[in-house]
């Protein structure tokens, strides 16, 4: 399933709004979460998941063609954890 | 608050203010999207949003562990595990203010 797909579905299960209101929602809600991971926040959405920001500390990796020694700076990732709810419908039969 | 987190609520706060529906409109729009997302999961096995990430479903096959409190070997069954991949955008983003 794509983004625009996912908003014609909404767009669907929610007769009282528009199509443009669905699209819109959709935005706003994956710009939310965005934003509140990038000031180093979290998400919680209980029975789906939560999304964290993880810090990979720095490293000295190695050029695995020439085995030169590289030093690899530290960085941030976004992390998902899927919630048991959502483990269990993915697992169920 | 700095490290504050974000929930549903949050969520329907945000289109309550910037689109014009009512709250339990919001809700409905936050559930829909979530259940939509696990339920195309359930069918597809992924699912793309764009500038957001890709959330997809890996299959994992039957192996031997080990019970850490016994040491007795155990099959553990085959299952799935989710996983999810950011974007460049979501990688770059909580990057920007180190």
């Amino acid at each position: 399933m794509t983004r625009s797909e996912l908003v014609q579905k909404i767009n669907k299960l929610n007769p009282g709004i528009t199509s443009q209101q669905a699209e819109e929602a959709v935005t706003l809600i994956f710009e939310r979460i965005v934003e509140t991971l990038a000031k180093g926040g979290r998400v919680e959405l209980r029975g789906f998941g939560v999304f964290t920001v993880r810090r990979r500390e720095a490293r000295t990796g190695r050029n695995p063609r020439t085995g030169d020694s590289v030093k690899v700076k530290g960085k941030n990732v976004p992390f998902f954890k899927a919630g048991k709810l959502l483990r269990d419908q993915i697992n169920a039969r | 608050m700095p490290n504050h987190t974000l929930t549903r609520s949050d969520l329907c706060d945000t289109l309550c203010k910037k689109l014009d529906v009512s709250r339990q409109q919001t809700v409905n729009l936050v559930e829909s999207l979530l259940q939509e997302i696990a339920n195309a999961l359930v069918k597809e096995g992924h699912v793309k949003i764009s500038s957001f990430g890709t959330f997809h479903i890996r299959k994992k096959s039957e192996r031997i562990g080990r019970n850490p409190k016994t040491g007795k070997e155990v099959m553990i069954t085959p299952r799935k595990s989710l996983s999810f991949r950011a974007s460049h955008l979501l990688k770059e983003s909580v990057n920007k203010r180190i």
